[in-house]
């Protein structure tokens, strides 16, 4: 019985790694291959990691797996926001399907400060974070 | 059985999808792709970790997973921020 819940969870998260895989090659555009990535991978790698668990069945791996998988969750959407934002800002084209662009206009490219409705990004002052 | 199915069904997709992924990572228009790229491979490998630790039962190999999720954070998030760093006054 065991086995086969081990077997089960491998195999879907193995499949999401996979379609994850297969998402990041044949997506058209930066911004859609690194959604398909940061979510797929989490969710596939916290199945197996699931399976692990299940399957020595001890307390210090399960801690470790649950470290893991805690980590990938805290550390995935930092991470993506970041490279995110980063593509923002260098320009990164978007797909020419694209029908939303939310942020256009509201970045400086210069500055990279953010800026809400109705201001002008080139006459906003730069934050004092960098004091 | 489970051994098996790990061995032959399991890895080899995993090897599959780490292959996919290193096209993208030799192809990859931009840096920012070779990033994510890289960062997903390092993930795969800590899956195939993982699944490495079950078919030898040795629970020691997924200390090696854990501090691989710690370097893959660390570098993606140095890659970004001087890569944004780089194109701002």
């Amino acid at each position: 019985m065991t086995e086969i819940i081990i077997m089960a969870m491998t195999s879907v998260g193995t499949l999401f790694i996979l379609i994850a895989a297969v998402g990041i090659v044949r997506m058209p555009d930066f911004f859609l291959r690194l959604s398909v990535t940061i979510k797929a991978a989490t969710l596939g790698l916290g199945f197996i990691m699931g399976g692990t668990a299940i399957y020595f069945l001890e307390f210090s791996v399960t801690a470790k797996v649950i470290a893991i998988i805690f980590f990938l969750l805290i550390t995935a959407p930092v991470s993506g926001h970041m490279m995110g934002r980063t593509a923002y800002f260098t320009g990164m084209k978007l797909w020419k399907g694209t029908i939303l662009d939310e942020l256009k206009g509201k970045y400086d490219r210069k500055t990279h400060s953010l800026t809400s409705d109705g201001d002008d990004p080139s006459e906003r002052t730069p934050p004092v974070d960098e004091l | 059985m489970l051994n098996n199915y790990l061995l032959l069904g399991i890895l080899p997709v995993l090897s599959i999808a780490a292959i996919l992924v290193f096209i993208r990572f030799l192809k990859g228009p931009y840096t920012l792709d070779r990033v994510v790229s890289l960062d997903f491979l390092i993930n795969i490998g800590i899956g195939i970790i993982a699944i490495y630790s079950i078919v030898t039962d040795h629970s020691a190999f997924l200390d090696v997973a854990m501090i691989l999720a710690l370097i893959a954070f660390l570098g993606s998030i140095a890659f970004s921020y001087y890569l944004e760093q780089r194109g701002k006054q």
